[in-house]
């Protein structure tokens, strides 16, 4: 428009906040590496004084936690490490069946219309705040599974798993493994979906024409290609069903052993709801242990979950 | 004013690949340049060199000079965002942004460097460079209408108006048409036979008979083959070259017996 | 000595007796009630999982609105004595732990919103899929399973380690917070400038524009309604966290406004805190309106309150990506 004719390369303005932008961008970037960094770090300094502190302080600290039991770090943390991952194993072992169900369903078996309300349903799942799978867990699902638990006791209760009497009410490993099993559920569900929704039309239809009916359809072409996505969501699965406190707080009669009787109450306890449970009356000391408990929950999840991410890498590759 | 380029012994690399080799060119002030030449010889990377395009490439770097009007554009003072605003690039498929009305379209160029323009500036340019792309009548009553709205050729001369709104010296062009039906494509040719009173044109086209419609100057890059670089191979005017090249290859491919 | 009775064609191929390869009628039938079972089994799968959710808002639904009234929405706890009902004629409410929530999340969405993008920003725009990119992206996966009580415990060790301890505040819940929703801002913005097709970039940036305005004004632009709905969602994500809370918000009945200084009640915190007293004293000689189940009913709810929110917060999400996605194709 102006008749500027041969402005050849005139130095162009906004250099510096070019400049500035890609900085900050790759500072955030990077920030995520110091942020996990510091994760670690400020957990790790503050229960510092259990390695470098005075032994005496923190046995007498973990023997007034467990009552007398223990007065040993590892005596303190192993049985919680117990039931942390026995309820988790629980309740992926409940949630895995039932979850690459629904993706089945989801993704081969229910019609289009249909299929996209079921992913709201799963997804709403998701939604819901543990607290309230807590609350819903301690106050209706307690006294409304004590029947089903009572005749599993009764009639299967040569199983030492299952060795009665039951408890009631049914604050127990069982019932809270349930509720687990709900929350982790979508998680599991909707990652397989998406990658059964993935398999190659073509080896799905080289199945059908081979005269396979819908169940080996499945088998033949479905399964075998969601491998690695299945195995991956269960462990994400995993990590956060390690992770949860809400509702093993509200729901589990805690207990510090190393007993698989899942249907009595006061048997074990999970890392991260003992942090919960003890820390409003924790002394420094006793704060110190808690967040050392807390420390081995972050690398244990972070390692499950860390393989996960691996899994998936490798498999989308 | 369009402005000429010379191009003296350029060679294009991705990363240690030497994709393009030793390109001498020179390309007229307010004339249409086209080049051509089989697919992977490296057509549409010497054309985006001229505006340091390429340089969104990973790895990609340039040896050699590309001169705009006497001034290298690689040298080292200069800034790439600068030479994009004097060479202007259109591209194979139209790309309006999908956010901007057919208005804002034609502003983004300067707004989005920030300079501040008076409603009645602002007016007057889109005028400007709706008209030099012949598509003022069409949308002068819904300007604020999404420019992603119009048809694909309109869409396309909205391209051309929003590179030209800046100003620059020099328009490329980047397969303009290959996305177009035909009566689009012949709009798009009226315009640039238009526009190379005020710019210099460079044009990749795969269509040899565009190039012969439109193009005064007509460069044919070829390789000897694939994984072997590209070269220029011949450069004519267009008359010469679809009637009487004087080189084999050029002749072996214009007459369609390979490409 | 089969081998040697097999009967051979001229050319050396072996005769087959397809009759042995047709499949009998049981298996036929075997197979088909396999696939039925099977079906069957898949379809019970699905109702299996709509029972605990039919049941969570059902029970949540009924037991909530017994106490959910205008009242209760705008008292906090001060001045609430055992089952009694206090002088305004309610039985306390949650209007601190709304404004609590409010501003923790608040709190959250400030830190995490503008890192999260940028980091994307820098994954998708600048990193061109190097080795550190790489890195970042698989610990930005990894980061979203870390447990919330972890992300917690992280507050409350950097607040007293730096301020000194016994610091509790609702900023502090705010950075636990913003830990566990960092990753999800990442994950759903990097997702969204990867569809940004790569033509408008070019387009821009041949406009002789810089790179910083061709990302702001042109790519996050085009990608912002999905960058919204991406951020509403991870609010609604961080937005029922308890766990983080307990030990770095804290809880108190009055209502505080002050972000950065002293204990702020949140609706999960509440909610807990009220199912843990389990039940309110009531007096012998006490009056029929004392209810000494009332806490349980006020956690009820305070948890409709709060699914309540987090439906809303999701519907929104997925409302706004969908109303306000920018069409790209032609």
């Amino acid at each position: 428009m102006s008749s500027q004719d041969t402005p050849v390369m005139q130095p162009a303005g906004g250099k510096t906040a070019d400049k500035v932008f890609k900085g900050i961008a790759y500072a955030c970037g990077i920030l995520i590496l110091v942020v996990l960094a510091a994760v670690f770090l400020f957990l790790f300094f503050r229960a510092w004084p259990l390695i470098g502190g005075d032994q005496s302080a923190n046995s007498a600290t973990i023997s007034s936690f467990t009552g007398g039991k223990t007065n040993s770090f590892w005596g303190y943390v192993l049985p919680l490490l117990f039931g942390t991952v026995l309820v988790s194993i629980l309740a992926l072992l409940i949630a895995f069946f039932i979850s690459i169900g629904i993706a089945l369903f989801i993704s081969h078996y229910a019609p289009k219309k249909i299929a996209t309300g079921l992913s709201y349903v799963v997804d709403l799942l998701a939604a819901i705040p543990s607290v309230i799978y807590g609350l819903w867990g301690g106050l209706i699902l307690v006294p409304a599974i004590y029947p089903f638990w009572n005749w599993v006791a009764t009639y299967l209760g040569w199983i030492p798993l299952f060795a009665g009497p039951a408890a009631n009410p049914q604050r127990t490993v069982a019932t809270v493994a349930v509720v687990l099993a709900v929350m982790v559920l979508p998680i599991i569900t909707s990652m397989s979906r998406d990658i059964f929704l993935q398999t190659p039309t073509l080896q799905q239809e080289a199945a059908y024409g081979l005269g396979a009916t819908k169940w080996e359809m499945i088998k033949l072409a479905v399964i075998p290609f969601g491998k690695s996505g299945i195995v991956s969501a269960s462990m994400l699965a995993l990590g956060r069903a390690l992770g949860e406190t809400m509702a093993v707080l509200m729901i589990l009669s805690p207990g510090l052993t190393y007993s698989i009787k899942l249907l009595q109450a006061s048997q074990n306890q999970t890392i991260a709801a003992n942090i919960a449970a003890q820390y409003p009356e924790a002394n420094d000391l006793g704060v110190s242990t808690l967040i050392g408990t807390g420390l081995i929950l972050f690398l244990i999840t972070f390692v499950v979950n860390y393989a996960a991410r691996k899994i998936t890498e490798k498999a989308s590759v | 004013m369009g402005q000429r380029i010379d191009v003296n012994h350029e060679n294009i690399y991705y990363g240690d690949f030497l994709a393009v080799e030793d390109v001498n060119i020179n390309i007229e002030p307010n004339k249409v340049t086209a080049f051509i030449g089989p697919s992977g010889c490296g057509k549409s990377t010497v054309l985006r060199t001229l505006d340091r395009m390429h340089e969104l490439i990973p790895g990609a770097h340039v040896e050699g000079e590309v001169l705009l009007e006497g001034k290298n554009l690689y040298d080292k003072d200069v800034d790439p965002v600068s030479v994009r605003r004097d060479v202007g690039m259109v591209f194979q498929r139209p790309n309006p942004f999908p956010t901007m009305s057919i208005r804002e379209n034609v502003l983004a160029g300067v707004r989005l460097n920030n300079k501040h323009l008076s409603k009645s500036d602002a007016d007057d340019l889109v005028e400007w460079a709706l008209r030099g792309a012949n598509l003022w009548n069409e949308v002068k009553d819904r300007l604020d209408n999404p420019g992603i709205g119009l048809s694909g050729g309109q869409q396309q001369r909205l391209c051309i108006a929003r590179a030209v709104a800046v100003h620059p010296q020099v328009v490329l062009m980047d397969e303009p048409c290959s996305a177009l039906d035909p009566i689009s494509t012949l709009a798009v040719e009226d315009l640039i036979n238009e526009l190379k009173d005020d710019y210099t044109i460079v044009i990749v086209t795969h269509n040899m008979q565009q190039a012969a419609r439109i193009a005064d100057f007509t460069a044919f890059f070829n390789l000897k083959a694939v994984g072997e670089p590209g070269h220029l191979e011949y450069f004519a005017d267009t008359t010469t070259m679809f009637n009487n090249p004087q080189n084999e290859e050029a002749e072996r491919y214009i007459s369609g017996r390979f490409g | 000595m089969a081998e040697a009775t097999k009967k051979k064609n001229l050319d050396g191929a072996p005769v087959i007796d397809f009759d042995k390869f047709r499949p009998t009628r049981s298996s036929e039938n075997s197979r088909k009630r396999k696939d039925l079972f099977m079906t069957g089994l898949i379809g019970l799968a699905f109702v299996i999982a709509c029972i605990p959710l039919v049941s969570v808002l059902w029970t949540t639904i009924v037991n909530g609105l017994k106490r959910l009234n205008l009242n209760f929405l705008s008292y906090n706890m001060t001045g609430v004595v055992g089952g009694n009902p206090t002088p305004s004629g309610g039985y306390g409410g949650v209007v601190h732990a709304i404004i609590g929530t409010l501003e923790i999340t608040g709190g959250a969405m400030v830190i995490s919103i503008p890192i999260g993008i940028m980091c994307a920003v820098y994954l998708v725009e600048y990193a061109h899929g190097g080795k550190l990119a790489m890195t970042i992206s698989l610990l930005v996966d990894v980061m979203s399973g870390i447990p919330s009580i972890v992300a917690g415990l992280f507050a409350f060790s950097m607040f007293t380690i730096v301020f000194g301890p016994g610091t509790i505040n609702g900023i502090e819940g705010s950075v636990a917070l913003s830990l566990l929703m960092l990753p999800t801002v990442v994950k759903s913005c990097e997702e969204m400038l990867k569809i940004v097709p790569n033509d408008l970039r070019e387009a821009s940036l041949a406009l002789g524009v810089t790179k910083q305005r061709t990302i702001t004004k042109i790519v996050l632009r085009t990608a912002l309604p999905g960058i919204v709905s991406g951020c509403i969602l991870a609010i609604a994500r961080v937005i029922g966290e308890t766990a983080p809370l307990l030990m770095t918000a804290g809880y108190i009945s009055s209502t505080n406004v002050n972000l950065f200084s002293g204990q702020m009640t949140t609706l999960p915190v509440f909610v807990y805190q009220e199912y843990s007293k389990l039940n309110a004293n009531c007096p012998v000689h006490a009056t029929s309106a004392c209810v000494p189940t009332i806490p349980m009913e006020r956690a009820w709810a305070a948890a409709l309150v709060l699914i309540i929110i987090v439906l809303v917060l999701n519907l929104i999400g997925r409302l706004v990506a969908k109303v306000f996605a920018v069409k790209t194709e032609r």
